[in-house]
């Protein structure tokens, strides 16, 4: 696999990386944004993806689907650190493949050297077919496919074959989720995988997890094409599956793994955080199997190979599980946040199907809510998909606060659903103040997009001078205000 | 209204009209058709459903929708019809059943049944639609317009200027290019964004109450006028005339509504493209 020379890099990374770290320091200092060193380096040197990421002993996991990226892929690649083995990640969910090149720059020494055993990246569909272009990865988990920024893809099926662009690319193995049927699909164009594992839920937990097209649909019809494809999405619901969430109650999850139950108390909680679990558990549990006679691996990845190898296969999972229950919680997604004893929970919405499990996780008793709504190029600029979310769960409690760039959509939305706002703001800073002065003490809740996310936990930020896991957010920040201002 | 099931859609409705204000007197129902609303409804079109229920019961009618799709029985009264966009796998399974309807189609079109019909639906309202690749898909020539399919995809916010409803704002994505010929005319002049084409600066279609037009947002949320002329010639088609019975409690909720409204759509214009 990876021989004395490729660990230490080549000549060419050396000078890149020299250059890529330069940039990073100096953009750093102008307040440059995540992505800008990926951009230089990208456009001096195209192969240093390849070149970095072939150095790798287990090679490269890559995570995509429209919901949950972000969460899964934090998953799989704590899962792998709590198990012994060293990571290559973009944390930062900048899933470009700019951000992934800047977030390796970041993690390599300066003779271009990463130093893991495996790197796991969360990547845009879009991107990630172009991603697996220049870096066949080694494991691929899909997703989902669920109607999201379609004014960047196009259309749902088109984002299918995005995915398939992946799952064909792949050459270990493929997990596909067997409960979405346009993922499912999938399996047939992964040609260049040893294998493909599924995951999935039990039949129980399936009403949770309404589909796309259960979503839009709303009479069983009688044609031949709907008999085909329930057919079709029943026979894939059938696939056998090496991990299912059999149960799922906020922090509490049971997953069946080669039909034995595992139970285990999770850090993160909800049933959407507990189905990535599965997915991760799923891939995870591919990496460790081919760990086992792999080459090169860090010695403190030797170490953990050698206890799980003398494991019976049960208890192997079982120390999966473990690892995996001990995950924390992906940053801005379900988030709390104590501010001077008022406990804030910031949940980012960026679609129909995430804004409608949202609100079915969270009761809306006994917290005030928020919503902020910007439509900057990173959060999409139709408002559309507000209207195919249903609020009626909020009419009992109201709506406390909404704000940000489309507010008064927001507002529009919610008076057609009679649900009454007490208040629109439209400075998200000014709204999140009045929301803490209002009822104070109450729990707070704001579901918001992606950049007003990053501007209410700046202001937090500066309403705390919070720790130091802040630190970044500005920078970001700025690249995706700059980002929307180029478009 | 909900968009999970119909069965909870129309328990919606029922609720509703149960405690509707303005209801006092004898029910005043409108049929409201949702073509193809589980295949031809992306981009949020079903909001535009939402709007028509609940400005018609505050109008002091009794909205009844009708989800129709493929196979189904064709309601006996149809006063109103609204669609939406769809993907080519939507399009492909609605075709063969859209021309069998498309007689009845025209026919409430020359009645004067109003109609709004967006995106997709709009481009198959015309004589064809022309694939990349040169296949014609016919469409049921309610309009006298072609679609052809680009490479480009036109998207973005969309302001454009309506001789009937004043500024009309909007959200368009589409790749078929529409030009209108005959007595089509188009539905406004686009100030922002590019409308039917690259080449003329028009945007939708207008056919005596049949309205086709690429504006997602949904579109008649944030331009009640639209909504108001689809319902007023909806009542007219039902009953020839037509005369809200509003309590003071649904012009209350009206105006809250459209003030909104007002201000959604004065954000909208200044939004970037």
């Amino acid at each position: 696999m990876a021989t004395q020379t490729q660990r230490r890099g080549s000549l060419r990374s050396a000078v890149t990386t020299g250059i890529g770290k330069a940039v990073r320091r100096a953009a750093g200092m102008v307040g440059g944004g995540s992505a800008f060193p990926g951009m230089v380096v990208e456009k001096i040197d195209r192969g240093f993806l390849g070149r970095t990421l072939a150095q790798l002993p287990l090679g490269t996991v890559v995570v995509s689907g429209t919901n949950g990226k972000t969460s899964t892929t934090r998953m799989i690649a704590q899962t792998l650190e709590n198990l012994g083995f060293a990571v290559a990640t973009n944390p930062t969910g900048s899933n470009f493949v700019r951000g992934v090149v800047s977030s390796l720059v970041r993690q390599v020494d300066s003779r271009g050297g990463l130093h893991a055993d495996v790197a796991v990246f969360e990547l845009d569909e879009a991107y990630a077919a172009l991603f697996v272009k220049q870096v066949p990865p080694r494991y691929c988990v899909l997703l989902n496919v669920l109607r999201d920024q379609l004014d960047r893809f196009g259309e749902i099926d088109n984002t299918a074959r995005l995915l398939g662009a992946v799952a064909a690319a792949t050459t270990g193995t493929v997990v596909l989720n067997r409960d979405d049927a346009r993922v499912a699909a999938l399996a047939g164009v992964a040609r260049s995988a040893k294998k493909t594992d599924y995951y999935g839920l039990e039949p129980n937990l399936r009403p949770m997890f309404p589909s796309d097209d259960d979503l839009h649909g709303h009479v069983v019809e009688d044609t031949d094409e709907a008999r085909a494809a329930e057919a079709a999405k029943q026979a894939y619901r059938n696939l056998p599956a090496t991990v299912t969430l059999a149960s799922a109650d906020r922090d509490q999850a049971e997953f069946l793994i080669d039909g034995a139950k595992h139970g285990a108390t999770m850090r993160v909680s909800g049933v959407y955080n507990l189905f990535n679990a599965a997915a991760a558990l799923a891939v995870v549990r591919a990496v460790v199997a081919d760990a086992m006679d792999a080459r090169g691996l860090s010695p403190k990845a030797e170490r953990a190979v050698k206890q799980l190898r003398v494991m019976a296969a049960e208890q192997r999972d079982e120390t999966l599980v473990k690892a995996v229950s001990r995950v924390t919680p992906a940053f801005g997604r379900g988030e709390t946040i104590d501010v001077d004893g008022t406990l804030v929970d910031l949940v980012l919405v960026k679609n129909p199907s995430g804004f409608r499990s949202a609100l079915q996780s969270f009761s809306p008793e006994g917290a005030d809510t928020m919503i902020a709504i910007n439509d900057q190029y990173a959060d999409g600029r139709d408002m559309s998909w507000l209207w195919d979310v249903d609020f009626t769960s909020l009419r009992g409690r109201g709506v406390a606060m909404v704000s940000g760039t489309r507010r008064w959509d927001m507002a529009l939305r919610l008076r057609y659903d009679g649900v009454e706002p007490r208040e629109v703001t439209e400075d998200l800073g000014q709204a999140v103040d009045r929301l803490l002065a209002a009822g104070p003490g109450a729990r707070k809740r704001i579901y918001c997009t992606y950049t007003a996310m990053l501007e209410i936990r700046k202001h937090l930020e500066i309403l705390l001078k919070v720790d130091k896991r802040l630190a970044g957010i500005a920078g970001i920040q700025r690249t995706v205000e700059r980002g929307a201002e180029e478009r | 209204m909900t968009q999970e099931n119909g069965g909870a859609a129309q328990d919606a409705t029922k609720e509703a009209a149960d405690t509707a204000p303005g209801a006092a007197g004898e029910s005043r129902p409108i049929d409201v058709v949702s073509l193809y609303a589980h295949d031809m409804n992306i981009y949020g079109d079903s909001g535009n459903v939402l709007v028509i229920e609940k400005r018609l019961r505050l109008y002091g009618y009794e909205p009844v929708v009708h989800l129709y799709n493929p196979g189904d029985l064709w309601p006996e009264h149809v006063d109103l019809v609204l669609g939406g966009g769809g993907q080519d796998s939507g399009q492909r399974i609605i075709q063969k059943d859209f021309l069998q309807r498309g007689g009845i189609l025209r026919q409430l079109a020359k009645e004067g049944v109003p109609m709004l019909m967006i995106c997709g639906l709009y481009q198959l309202f015309g004589k064809y639609f022309q694939t990349v690749s040169g296949d014609r898909i016919p469409g049921v020539g309610v309009f006298d317009a072609v679609t052809i399919g680009k490479k480009a995809r036109l998207i973005g916010n969309v302001v454009e200027r309506s001789r009937d409803f004043g500024i009309i704002v909007g959200y368009e994505n589409h790749s078929g290019q529409t030009f209108l010929h005959g007595d089509t005319k188009p539905l406004a002049t686009v100030s922002k964004g590019q409308g039917n084409n690259l080449d003329d600066g028009f945007e939708g279609a207008r056919v005596g109450n049949v309205i086709g037009t690429y504006m997602h947002g949904s579109l008649l949320p944030k331009n009640p006028r639209v909504a108001d002329f689809l319902i007023a010639r909806a009542a007219e088609h039902r009953y020839g005339t037509f005369e809200p019975r509003m309590s003071r409690e649904a012009r209350h909720e009206l105006d809250l509504l459209d003030r909104t409204a007002r201000e959604a759509r004065d954000v909208a214009q200044q939004r970037p493209r």
